[in-house]
């Protein structure tokens, strides 16, 4: 099933059922909706508890994704070992020369 | 070759923590410092207007999507043919009638640093479950951030198996963080 035709079968019900809602709470984080899903969407958020709390989580996934990337980049304890350095420049003159 | 030594030296940490942000594996962090090192010295247009150290990032980052690429190589085809029967994976979550059999829990968020630690090391556990073409999927897109029809063509892959990968991605970790990090 491809995105326009979720978008399809999503605009010829005019309720979303959980499921669908969850897919396009997903799909929405990688690229905008159409105008209808996002009507729908927006109405379905409005009177389901369960899933605007499935939208905080992934939210809040994203935010801790990017913090942890962050974490790892700026931790000074985290070195590339000398012998992996070593390990390089052999293998390196190894392609090379 | 002094030059790789000079950068190594100067670069290296900097360039594994960055691989090691993005592919979360040692080893595939290692092997992509080691191909850019081998790209850098193969290669002489370093302009010198630029930092050393913004030039070998920006090979870095080539590299390290050739290595999530041949990490969804390495899956058997078959793993991916069922992807697109995207409706019957679902069946844990849902019930026939598309609602939640069970409904999101609230993630408590941490509010002081050891429990930031903590958390970041449930979420990054339950990321490492998640089956390895599905992690790569996500890396990419969750944390470098790269957009879909980029991955797409990075990956040889349809839009199509892209969205369902990523929400099966997203709906296998926060199910797993449920079951492991404090909910209210």
């Amino acid at each position: 099933m491809s995105r326009d035709e979720l978008d399809h079968r999503v605009t010829n019900n005019t309720m979303l059922t959980c499921k669908q809602a969850s897919q396009l709470i997903s799909q929405s984080l990688d690229h905008p909706l159409s105008l209808s899903n996002r009507i729908q969407l927006r109405f379905h958020l409005f009177i389901c508890d369960a899933c605007s709390r499935f939208r905080k989580q992934l939210k809040q996934i994203g935010i801790a994704l990017q913090r942890m990337r962050q974490l790892t980049e700026n931790d000074d304890s985290i070195t590339l070992p000398t012998k992996i350095k070593v390990r390089i420049i052999d293998w390196v003159a190894s392609k090379h020369l | 070759m002094q030059n790789l030594n000079d950068w190594l030296n100067a670069h290296g940490d900097y360039l594994y923590r960055f691989a090691l942000a993005r592919l979360r594996d040692p080893h595939h962090a290692e092997d992509a410092v080691q191909e850019t090192m081998l790209a850098a010295i193969k290669s002489d247009n370093f302009d010198g207007d630029s930092s050393a150290r913004t030039w070998l990032t920006g090979i870095l980052k080539h590299k390290i999507i050739d290595i999530q690429r041949k990490r969804l190589r390495e899956q058997a085809v078959s793993d991916l043919v069922d992807l697109d029967a995207s409706d019957t994976s679902m069946d844990d979550f849902f019930d026939k009638s598309g609602h939640w059999l069970e409904k999101p829990q609230i993630l408590e968020m941490p509010d002081n640093a050891l429990e930031q630690k903590q958390f970041l090391g449930v979420l990054g556990k339950c990321l490492d479950k998640l089956p390895a073409k599905l992690s790569a999927l996500f890396l990419m897109r969750d944390v470098q951030e790269i957009d879909n029809e980029n991955i797409c063509k990075e990956l040889n892959i349809t839009p199509t198996n892209a969205w369902v990968m990523l929400y099966r991605a997203r709906m296998g970790l926060r199910k797993c963080l449920e079951m492991n990090w404090i909910t209210g």
